[in-house]
């Protein structure tokens, strides 16, 4: 579906399976109420995260990407997360370089028993993806081809 | 591949905000997609039954369900479409209720999330394959952390159902908080005739290895097969050889160490053994106070000892214990008080916990079961409780009700009366929270047959007035202050997570909550299961708990130990990582990445190559994003998969 | 001392009149202790109680205004002797937090609220900027022999959130330094208990019955004297100390000291500077049981 237009903006989340996303799960069981532009995408662990998955989303239009995964130290996989940290924040340093705005990416820690906490992230990253506005996408006859060779690139 | 869909309304819980047949309407445009349908309850019978006849009927070969959060009922499904004959892996859940209906009330927008989600899921599952478990052999050995009565009553169901039971106490003593207790509510029965009897069983029953004084050091491994080192802390006795006759207690010249078991009231020697019917009956040496280790002089105990047992030399010894199964029943500790500058901060002698008052009611406590002031050894005339100390309370932290210290109170004031005949019992509440099987009638005993005065309101304030302690605080119910002069002041002390139960949950990755407390699976259908598979909890670590609600946790978590048990191999997860040997380069930071040894080296036609020990591979992917060839992809979360989900959102 | 302490200082109403000795023995010790006190100008009443019962954005505007005054002399902290026009200050400064609210105010002012001044009492900037150390180490004429009960009052401490100083049930301040000055703190338990505060006027009752339980309970403690740190609570102890003993009976004769007084006395200041002499409650015999150790040994010097 097309995001609503003057309403919603494409943010894409990636959340680890054991904290993030039984945290976002604990948001609904509380029914905080939350902004409903958010799309989840579940992994395993913060670890299993890509930074190419986060390029390929910003590349294919998304206006902004949520990582979240489990607290450092309470990784279900001992120490998913503190890989996850370390790729997720280079890529940060990384996108202005890359001509992204370094706002339209964020990671942060969230556990299962958080839900208001997930409200919280979910509310103030929506805003701050608004604020920003929707970013300026590849289009025109030659789309496709720009971001086949980008992704060569990549 | 041919794709059924099914929305369902979860009674009004989706429907009421989201248009789910819109959304299947909209599903049978997405590619792939040959079926699609809303449903009243998918989880029910019949909705199940719908979806095993779609795919019969439409030869489905992959199905995705709309509906709560995979968390709740990805199992169930994957049953679902196996009865169907589909591999349980070609079905895809998108969580439309947690991530959509319940955080959100514009039906617009949720509609159109939804729809989003549901073509994520079906994109996924175009790249789906059937995936097929191993069988592992497993070790039926259960560790128990823990000797409160919660592990008491976990590993002694274990160990009759045939299981060889590791229990491990932090203390010198099992018995846990209710050792501590003089009597239990509502019956008023002994304690410690009740509980004594089963810890002599812990101590003699052939199937139950017990480490007490010790603590868990590491945890490796996996459900079936945990390696768990143990750290038995130096005792400087030899426990092999102490008989627990005492002699070294009476002749010990250190009478001032904190005698812990009866909560500081009253001190012990140095080396002791906390109460008569300790198990082990063991001889301990609290370091802080040996003059021997502290200044090299004294040794006396070691002189008296008949079988020769002390030893100033000993230092922490490390087990490693191989098991199967693990059950946390860590407990809970009180909640320090002393924040509370309002009651003294600790300052009054005069004003003492519940549990210090519990070890003063006993007979077997410091002094002997008479109630005794500690300022100055007088039986105190009025008695005053103050309720929900670390209870109820937003401004220290601990919002939460402990739940059984409306209960104690009742108790305490009932024994105070037994007691003391002549006194008066004064109880400042909340609310009365006796919510159990005999319960209510428990506290209105304590009002009407025992005359507790009850005052519904805060105390505000304690100081000392002369001899006594003057106990100002709010009667709301009359809404006036009341002052009550009171000669010994008890403390409805709040529970809170046990001291280190975060780093005992971070070794044994399981989640906590806020307040240190452990996560169950799920609040109502798995409360003592976790997330990890092959953990289980028991008792107050997952949460306060009075004695009956800790001994049916102890009881179920045995449950779930003897059903895991019960088959000789366990079905490994197929979710597991797969390296593709022709894109393997052997550059090995898989290997240097797992976090569990799952990855090998091997030898192919003379190449170094990586490969995955699929019985060990927990499937977390780390050496999926770290492979810097793809050719190691973690099953059902491969790139493709997960890219296949991003194309579906950003393709607009 | 390497660096000297500056803070712009803000007497409040009460130091002109009623509690003129607790401004002149706040100067006097901290001149004594090279501590810099630069009058705020042209500042103006808080409001006091009046003023935040009525309206809370003209309650704080007024202590914006004298918050602006500060940050016009280039100092980034006030500090004022009263407990009442610190809770006021704070309060404002806590209410400005709020975006709206402050626009409220700065329009009030027509001119933007400052938020960047940081606000202590006397108390506070002894304890916690100058140190309790260095205080011992000024003291001439130790109390040697005099108990005393050091007396907070409800506010200075209070509520915790917004006061931020020393602990909100138990607070240890005025303990400490007395204790470093020489004299005996019994444990007062009444220390942030209220004093009935401004209903003298309009209900008398009230305070006879809240600062003569004040009173009992120190003299039961065995204190000789109390020492407060807060203009109202001194007064209704000192001044109505006559009307209490007539309204319960008692007959109490207890030196009400501001803790400042009892800090110049063992600096060595005189009695004067510290305007002992405006005390209601004759200290004389009090001050003269100390025979005031060293007194005979620096005039010989």
């Amino acid at each position: 579906m097309p995001v609503l237009k003057g309403k919603e903006l494409r943010i894409v989340g990636f959340l680890c399976n054991w904290c993030s996303y039984g945290g976002a799960d604990t948001a609904g069981v509380g029914r905080f109420n939350q902004p409903t532009d958010l799309r989840i995408i579940r992994v395993p662990c913060s670890g299993r995260i890509d930074p190419l998955f986060i390029m390929k989303t910003l590349m294919n239009g998304a206006d902004g990407v949520l990582v979240s995964g489990c607290h450092p130290r309470d990784c279900h996989y001992a120490e998913g997360n503190f890989y996850a940290r370390r790729r997720l924040e280079v890529l940060h340093r990384f996108l202005p370089i890359l001509g992204f705005e370094p706002g339209r990416f964020e990671y942060t820690w969230v556990s299962a028993s958080e839900g208001q906490r997930w409200q919280q992230v979910v509310t103030r990253f929506t805003e701050q993806i608004h604020k920003l506005g929707p970013a300026p996408k590849i289009a025109g006859p030659e789309a496709s081809a720009t971001l086949r060779q980008m992704e060569a690139v990549l | 591949m041919k794709i059924g869909v099914f929305v369902c309304h979860c009674g009004s819980n989706i429907e009421g905000t989201v248009d789910t047949a819109a959304v299947a309407a909209a599903a049978r445009e997405f590619p792939g997609v040959a079926f699609a349908t809303d449903t009243m309850y998918t989880c029910s019978e019949p909705g199940q039954e719908e979806i095993v006849n779609a795919i019969k009927e439409h030869q489905l070969d992959g199905v995705v369900v709309a509906s709560c959060t995979p968390r709740m009922h990805e199992q169930t499904f994957r049953r679902t479409v196996e009865r169907a004959g589909l591999n349980r892996y070609l079905f895809e859940m998108a969580n439309i209720r947690e991530h959509v209906s319940w955080i959100g009330k514009d039906r617009e927008a949720n509609t159109n999330k939804a729809t989003d989600l549901v073509r994520m899921a079906a994109s996924k599952l175009l790249h789906n394959r059937p995936l097929l478990s191993k069988q592992f052999d497993i070790n039926k050995r259960v560790l128990i952390i823990g000797g409160g009565v919660a592990g008491i009553q976990a590993a002694l169901d274990c160990a009759e159902g045939g299981l060889e039971v590791v229990l491990v106490e932090k203390t010198t003593t099992i018995g846990g908080k209710m050792a501590k207790l003089d009597k239990t509510f509502p019956t008023v029965d002994c304690s410690c005739c009740i509980l004594g009897p089963r810890m002599v069983d812990v101590a003699q029953h052939p199937n139950i290895t017990l480490y007490a004084y010790s603590e868990i050091e590491e945890v490796s491994g996996y459900v079936g097969n945990f390696d768990v080192k143990v750290k038995k802390k130096a005792t400087y006795v030899d426990w092999d050889k102490c008989t627990g006759c005492g002699i070294c207690m009476t002749k010990c010249p250190s009478k001032k160490a904190t005698d812990y078991f009866n909560e500081g009231i009253g001190k012990t020697t140095a080396i002791n053994i906390p109460f008569p019917q300790a198990i082990p009956k063991k001889a301990k040496i609290d370091a802080d106070f040996c003059m021997k280790l502290q200044k090299g002089k004294c040794g006396i105990c070691a002189k008296v000892c008949p079988s020769g047992c002390i030893d100033f030399t000993q230092q922490d010894e490390f087990v490693t214990e191989k098991v199967g199964a693990i059950v946390a029943a860590t407990g809970f500790d009180l909640f320090d008080w002393t924040v509370y500058g309002e009651y003294g901060g600790g300052r009054y002698p005069d004003v003492i916990t519940s549990l210090q008052y519990e070890r003063m009611l006993s007979a077997s406590g410091p002094t002997g079961g008479h109630i005794k002031r500690p300022s100055d050894g007088k039986e105190p005339k009025n008695v005053v409780f103050i309720q929900c100390v670390g209870s109820r309370d937003k401004s220290v932290g601990r919002p939460y009700c402990t739940g059984f210290c409306c209960m104690y109170t009742a108790k305490q004031a009932i024994l105070t009366k037994d007691h003391l005949p002549e006194s008066q019992t004064y109880v400042f509440y909340m609310d009365i929270r006796a919510t159990g099987k005999n319960y209510d009638e428990f506290t209105r005993r304590a009002m009407e047959e025992y005359n507790a005065k009850y005052i519904r309101g805060r105390v505000s304030m304690i100081y000392p007035k002369g001899d006594s302690l003057l106990v100002r605080g709010a009667d709301t119910l009359m809404g006036t202050q009341v002052e009550v002069d009171a000669d010994l002041v008890v403390l409805a002390v709040g529970a809170e997570a046990a001291a280190g139960a975060a780093g005992l949950a971070e070794k044994l990755r399981i989640s906590y909550d806020s307040y240190g407390f452990y996560m169950e699976g799920h609040p109502k259908l798995k409360p003592v299961e976790t997330n990890t598979a092959g953990v289980y909890l028991a008792g107050s670590c997952q949460g306060p708990k009075d004695i009956p609600s800790s001994v049916a946790q102890g009881s179920a978590a045995a449950s779930k130990v003897l059903g895991l048990f019960s088959k000789d191999k366990l079905a490994s997860d197929p979710q597991v990582s797969v390296v593709d040997i022709k894109r393997c380069i052997g550059c090995g930071k898989c290997m240097k990445t797992c976090p569990f040894g799952a990855i090998k080296e091997i030898d192919f036609r003379g190449m170094k190559k990586a490969e995955v020990i699929e019985t060990v591979c927990q499937g977390c992917g780390i050496c999926t994003s770290t492979c810097p060839q793809g050719a190691a992809q973690l099953q059902h979360f491969t790139d493709n998969q997960i890219l296949s989900e991003v194309n579906a959102l950003c393709q607009f | 001392m390497s660096v000297s302490l500056t803070y712009a200082y803000y007497p409040g109403c009460s130091s002109t009149g009623t509690s003129i000795e607790y401004d002149m023995s706040s100067r006097a010790i901290c001149a004594a202790l090279d501590i810099t006190l630069t009058d705020v100008p042209n500042w103006s009443c808080c409001g006091s109680t009046p003023a935040h019962t009525v309206d809370h954005t003209l309650s704080s505007a007024l202590s914006a205004r004298n918050l602006c005054q500060v940050a016009s002399m280039g100092l980034t902290a006030a500090v004022t002797p009263c407990p009442s026009c610190l809770s006021n200050l704070k309060t404002a400064q806590h209410r400005m937090k709020n975006d709206s609210f402050r626009e409220k105010v700065s329009k009030l002012l027509d001119k933007p609220a400052d938020i960047t001044v940081e606000t202590k009492s006397v108390l506070q900037i002894l304890v916690e900027d100058y140190g309790i150390e260095k205080i011992k180490a000024k003291v001439k004429k130790p109390l040697t022999g005099l108990t005393v009960a050091a007396y907070y009052g409800c506010i200075m401490n209070r509520p915790a959130e917004i006061m931020n100083f020393d602990d909100r049930e138990h607070p240890m301040a005025m303990d400490n330094i007395m204790t470093a000055l020489g004299a005996t703190v019994v444990p007062f338990p009444l220390k942030v208990e209220c004093c009935g505060a401004s209903f003298g006027i309009p209900r008398k009752d009230v305070v006879m019955r809240l600062s003569g339980k004040l009173l009992d309970t120190a003299k039961e403690m065995g204190a000789m004297a109390l020492v407060t740190a807060c203009p109202l609570c001194q007064m209704n102890l000192d001044m109505r100390q006559e009307q209490i003993n007539s309204a319960n009976g008692s007959k109490h004769h207890m030196p009400i000291f501001y803790f400042t007084q009892l800090m110049g006395l063992a600096f060595g200041l005189t009695e004067k500077e510290l305007g002992i002499d405006k005390l209601c409650v004759n200290p004389r015999t009090v001050i003269d049981a100390l025979g005031m150790e060293g007194n005979s040994k620096e005039k010989s010097q």
